[in-house]
């Protein structure tokens, strides 16, 4: 007996809809097997992950609150994995952004109305520039940017631990790793009691939209989807992929970057040796899950948005360590992969008993 | 112990793992498959090494331990991109965040605890010669068996029949399975190989380099060993090379932090992953062409019977 994988002719439009969800549901299965090892109740875990974030409205805020750093960077990411290019260090991209932009928020200029819109301009400016470091280096010298992308993660962490810890230390801060807080013309506005709900939300919705009409209505987006399906009718088309890589390049970084500064000018307030629990890597699942359509991208970031907050709720509730959302969103990944895989091809057993005879 | 001594004595513990975990990788690249997955299988290795060693009080049981897990891991991977055709690169970003999770858990009731040193070699007369007798007579069993995999991972890729099979299957699969080769099954065997591998590495991180288990403590030396796998060329002995010339680095690093180099912390600690950059920018640049990839290398394979 042997197993074969057959390419199907046309998947099944509906299965194709359907797979990332079954994929949740398998991983919420072996999610609660997990949990049962770990000698915990699945059932208390569901409650606790699951059932009491979605019907308490603090929560629910913060659901939304959590997903819009992780749609606004799988937005940008589903250009890079459409064109089938690898950029995994979408955090160190957040990261970067979030510095530069900081600058002119802790500059101390004035209270001028353009100054929000220019550190939000800057941070995506900040995290492309990042970006095209490993975009460059792949078009000039053909360095795989698997690798590149995710060295420079390290390396922004460590730039913006020396900044906090050095030369951006606020003076009056008690010898605390944090900058000054940013003053309220640098701060995103908020709306609805609570204050959490910040206009970041709303942005995370706009490029929503503005993906979905590139992706569809648009010869880049038509271009970028060739190049990703059919990387030989793209060449003899003529769509240049020097240009395509730097292009996909800037705009994944510049969202990372956007991300990054939403959340220090709607949340954090300055800067601090961390500002992202590894948002930039959960937002890779987010645009497989997804299925790299804006649509999908905005309700798979609903869904790893929960695992967070779950995940922090579990941690005080159940006393189960965060690295169980980790490890949960990793099981969950390669659900979604398989998931893909089985839409495309179709598993049959092949029996070779008459063979061998 | 003079300083060169102590310098090449750390330098020896600093490219062990590395070497490890990215002669494994080279194995399983040389068959075709991209398994991006090291960092997470070498830091559930560190964590189960970790927790074997204290639980049956035992370093060897817990070298086992750790093989044993970064081979499971890997055969997780190895179900997803062998047994469905799954995307290679995604794959591997899935097994390390599943990995990462995994030893943060595994680990977490172990914080704290410390290992004894490992036992190490101990030949009277040689061991004691100066300078040089105890980077080469005075070692643990671990950087012996890294040297001896290095020796038979040379003598399997390129002086057995079974490996001139692996090395076809990593350059054209199709063709490979059209003559008959054993595809999916070489894969497989490879694949498990470089997650024992990986695994050994992290459970020397956490026996023998630090001793004790701490979260995050692969501290991106998975990523590390993949870059030296492109940096040899995919060639046994240029890995155990980049190893060691890494390990010096990052050991110059230490000493430059502790000594009078009046440049912040971060930047030290970052020329690790800035060093790998540029040379793999310098290798790339020097020859675009025939820079020894496998030409199979992260393509699914699916046999049209």
């Amino acid at each position: 007996m042997r197993v074969e994988l057959v390419r199907r002719a046309s998947p099944p439009a509906l299965a194709r809809a359907l797979a990332p969800i079954a994929a949740l549901a398998v991983a919420l299965g072996l999610g609660a097997i997990f949990i049962w090892l770990l000698g915990r109740s699945p059932a208390a875990a569901f409650d606790v992950y699951i059932r009491s974030q979605l019907t308490d409205g603090w929560a629910l805020t913060e659901l939304a609150v959590k997903a819009t750093p992780l749609v606004l960077i799988a937005i940008g990411l589903s250009f890079c994995f459409r064109a089938s290019l690898w950029n995994i260090g979408a955090e160190g991209q957040l990261i970067v952004g979030a510095v530069v932009a900081s600058w002119l928020a802790l500059s101390g200029l004035g209270s001028s109305p353009w100054l929000l819109p220019a550190i939000l301009v800057l941070g995506a400016i900040g995290g492309a520039a990042y970006a095209l470091i490993p975009a460059i280096l792949r078009v000039r010298f053909g360095v795989s940017e698997i690798l590149t992308s995710l060295m420079l993660v390290y390396v922004a962490e460590l730039l913006l631990d020396y900044l906090v810890r050095g030369p951006w230390r606020d003076p009056r801060g008690f010898n605390f790793p944090q900058t000054r807080l940013f003053t309220d013309a640098a701060m995103l506005p908020t709306f609805g009691d609570g204050g959490r709900l910040h206009l970041g939300v709303f942005l995370a919705l706009v490029a929503v939209a503005v993906a979905w009409l590139v992706m569809s209505r648009t010869l880049f987006g038509y271009r970028l989807r060739v190049t990703g399906d059919a990387p030989r009718a793209a060449r003899f088309a003529g769509f240049r992929p020097t240009a395509t890589t730097l292009t996909v390049f800037a705009i994944s970084g510049a969202m990372a970057g956007l991300a990054g500064i939403v959340e220090v000018t709607g949340q954090i307030h300055q800067l601090k040796p961390s500002i992202s629990p590894g948002y930039g890597f959960t937002a890779i699942i987010v645009a497989f899950l997804g299925r790299l359509h804006p649509v999908g991208i905005l309700a798979a970031g609903l869904v790893l948005a929960l695992t967070f907050i779950g995940g922090e709720a579990a941690q005080i509730a159940l006393k189960l360590p965060f690295d169980v959302t980790r490890a949960f969103q990793g099981l969950l990944l390669f659900c979604v992969l398989a998931a893909d895989a089985l839409v495309t091809y179709r598993v049959r057993v092949v029996s070779t008993a008459g063979k061998l005879a | 112990m003079t300083l060169v001594e102590a310098v090449i004595l750390t330098v020896i513990t600093a490219a062990t793992p590395l070497l490890i975990a990215a002669i494994g990788e080279l194995v399983v690249e040389r068959s075709g498959v991209l398994n991006l997955g090291v960092e997470g299988m070498m830091a559930v290795g560190a964590a189960c090494a970790f927790a074997g060693a204290v639980t049956l009080d035992s370093t060897f049981g817990g070298f086992v331990a750790g093989a044993a897990a970064g081979m499971a891991l890997s055969l997780v991977f190895a179900l997803a991109v062998l047994g469905v055709a799954a995307n290679q690169v995604a794959s591997g970003l899935a097994l390390t965040i599943l990995g990462l999770g995994l030893a943060g858990v595994i680990g977490a009731p172990f914080v704290g605890a410390r290992r004894d040193p490992i036992m190490q070699l101990q030949v009277p007369g040689l061991t004691d010669i100066p300078l040089i007798g105890r980077a080469l007579f005075g070692q643990d069993p671990i950087v012996y068996l890294s040297f001896a995999l290095v020796l038979a991972v040379f003598w399997f890729l390129f002086r057995t029949r079974r490996g001139l099979t692996l090395r076809a299957i990593g350059e054209d699969h199709a063709s490979a399975h059209a003559l008959g080769l054993p595809v999916i099954r070489m894969r497989l065997l490879a694949i498990l190989f470089g997650g024992a591998c990986a695994g050994l590495a992290g459970a020397y991180l956490s026996l023998v380099y630090t001793r004790f288990w701490s979260p995050g403590m692969t501290g991106g030396r998975g990523w590390i060993a993949l870059a030296l796998v492109v940096f040899a060329a995919w060639r046994p002995g240029r890995a155990l090379a980049g190893a060691y010339l890494f390990g010096l680095a990052s050991v110059l690093q230490l000493h430059a932090q502790a000594g009078a180099i009046r440049l912040p912390s971060q930047l030290l600690s970052a020329l690790p992953y800035l060093v790998t950059i540029v040379a793999l920018v310098i290798l790339a640049a020097r020859d675009r062409r025939a820079t020894g990839a496998p030409a199979s290398l992260g393509i699914p394979f699916v046999p049209d019977r």
